[in-house]
């Protein structure tokens, strides 16, 4: 089990899906809203999302093919 | 004297002073220095920065912190090499290597760590620490032993010796992590938020990152004073390649060179692609992958700045190859042998994606091409071992080298 925090970036199109509680259902994949700017046009949306790494990595692959742009909100710690 | 100002949100532009802050405490995003470029433009000339010391300390203005109290070992003002023989194997005119496996520890890392360092040291930090497999960790370790700092290096568990050797000699805390790869960035994550040391690409990363564009700044002064049309470079994070270019966007910005219209090529392995895939496919958004390359020091999974990389390669004309690990060693090879420069894989993905982009015609023949070449090949000379010609073995008599020599050239074909 692993919690992940991403930020994601909704287009305009896709501020009026409730996406994140579809997240939920799709993937065994608990999601807590950190913090958020939404309003009519645009939004973001910083998520922490606790399970599994392989269940969690299926269901950003799943948020990206929507259209959401899915960003780490700390990138690998360890470098070359 | 340095000009920096502020620490700026990259997504919603909050500003913040110059503290040891990496994300916006708003939304989250990145961070990064901001500067006052009037009064750089005042302070710096082309003649005043060529009467600089031979180390990117001679671009001091344009970095977060003080000249005179930098840990300053010697990083930068590396060779810009005219690559006439591997521009003639790939059918590139005009092409450069920008040689940094000479820097003191080796690698590029130097740039950036010599800025986290120093910055860390005028913040008032006393322990400089980091996460690495290999080249972090050495320039770390190096520079925490000259500015008179502890170093706390977490490293796996199955680090090659030769790797633990080149940090260890600097006398760091060295901490073997057991467990695989997310659970030691897992670990690294926990610690950097609890302990109160300079973690350089957490804490201290938007000091750290502005070391890398110091490579855009040598490189447009060593072509005099001009951007080069094509620039090609590793992608492990990202920050390497989008600060390239924001070199060249702030020598222009002060009057230093024209306005740059540089085409920012990127180069990953196949094993660790999450950029290349994503621009091949056609997306803005990456996807994090589990790394499997030998080019370990470009092993990052998920990148810090890899959406601003597709970005950059989107805005700037350029393209995102990836080759396989036997193209990685053939690139090492193709290097040393045409240029006389020994690079660790991460040169063999540049040279490799740098073939591969020329071949499909991405980059003309008669652009100014830049390759960066970040890390010496000792460092992975494992990596190539096994493709590379045995010596002869022969007794201590002349009958027996001629008799060797004749067979090895018989072998080839020469006469």
């Amino acid at each position: 089990m692993a919690i992940r925090r991403v930020r994601f970036t909704f287009p305009e199109q896709l501020i009026k899906e409730p996406l994140i509680y579809n997240l939920g259902r799709e993937f065994r994949v608990v999601t807590n809203v950190r913090m958020a700017d939404v309003d009519e046009t645009t939004g973001w949306v910083v998520l922490e999302l606790d399970g599994d790494v392989g269940e969690i990595d299926r269901s950003l692959a799943w948020a990206q093919a929507k259209g959401v742009r899915v960003d780490p909100v700390l990138g690998d710690m360890v470098e070359g | 004297m340095s000009f920096a100002t502020n620490l700026r949100c990259r997504e919603c532009h909050r500003e913040y002073p110059l503290a040891a802050t990496h994300v916006c405490e708003y939304c989250f995003g990145p961070v990064e220095v901001t500067y006052d470029y009037d009064g750089i433009r005042k302070a710096v000339s082309r003649d005043g920065i060529a009467r600089g010391p031979a180390s990117l300390w001679r671009y001091a203005e344009f970095l977060p912190c003080e000249r005179e109290s930098a840990i300053d070992i010697g990083a930068g003002f590396t060779p810009l090499v005219r690559a006439k023989h591997l521009g003639k194997a790939l059918g590139l005119n005009n092409l450069y290597v920008k040689n940094d496996t000479v820097n003191p520890t080796w690698s590029f890392k130097d740039r950036v760590v010599t800025v986290a360092a120093s910055r860390a040291r005028e913040l008032g930090f006393e322990k400089l620490a980091c996460a690495s497999t290999g080249n972090l960790a050495n320039s770390v370790s190096a520079h925490a032993a000259a500015g008179g700092m502890e170093a706390v290096v977490f490293i796996p568990h199955d680090l090659e010796l030769g790797k633990v050797l080149g940090s260890s000699i600097y006398g760091p805390t060295l901490v073997k992590v057991q467990g695989n790869y997310d659970a030691v960035n897992r670990l690294c994550a926990e610690l950097a938020g609890s302990y109160p040391w300079a973690f350089v690409n957490v804490n201290v990363r938007p000091y750290y990152s502005e070391g890398s564009k110091t490579l855009g700044f040598e490189v447009a002064e060593q072509l005099g004073w001009r951007a080069p049309d094509h620039c090609v470079v590793p992608i492990a994070s990202g920050s390497l390649f989008v600060k390239i270019r924001k070199g060249f966007d702030e020598f222009a910005k002060v009057g230093l060179i024209e306005p740059a219209k540089t085409h920012m090529s990127g180069a990953q392995a196949a094993g660790c692609s999450p950029v290349a895939t994503a621009w091949a496919e056609g997306s803005m958004n990456f996807r994090p992958q589990r790394p499997h390359t030998i080019a370990k020091s470009l092993a990052i999974g998920n990148p810090a700045d890899g959406y601003y990389s597709l970005v950059q390669l989107q805005q700037t004309g350029g393209s995102c190859g990836m080759v396989e690990d036997d193209e990685i060693v053939a690139g090492m090879k193709l290097l040393a042998e045409t240029e006389g420069i020994f690079a660790e894989t991460a040169g063999g993905v540049t040279v490799a994606t740098l073939k591969q982009l020329a071949a499909q015609g991405k980059i003309d023949a008669d652009e100014v091409t830049v390759a960066f070449i970040t890390g010496a090949g000792f460092k992975t000379g494992e990596a190539v071992a096994d493709a590379l010609k045995p010596p002869l073995e022969i007794d201590a008599n002349v009958e027996s080298f001629e008799s060797a020599y004749r067979a090895l050239h018989a072998a080839a074909g020469v006469a």
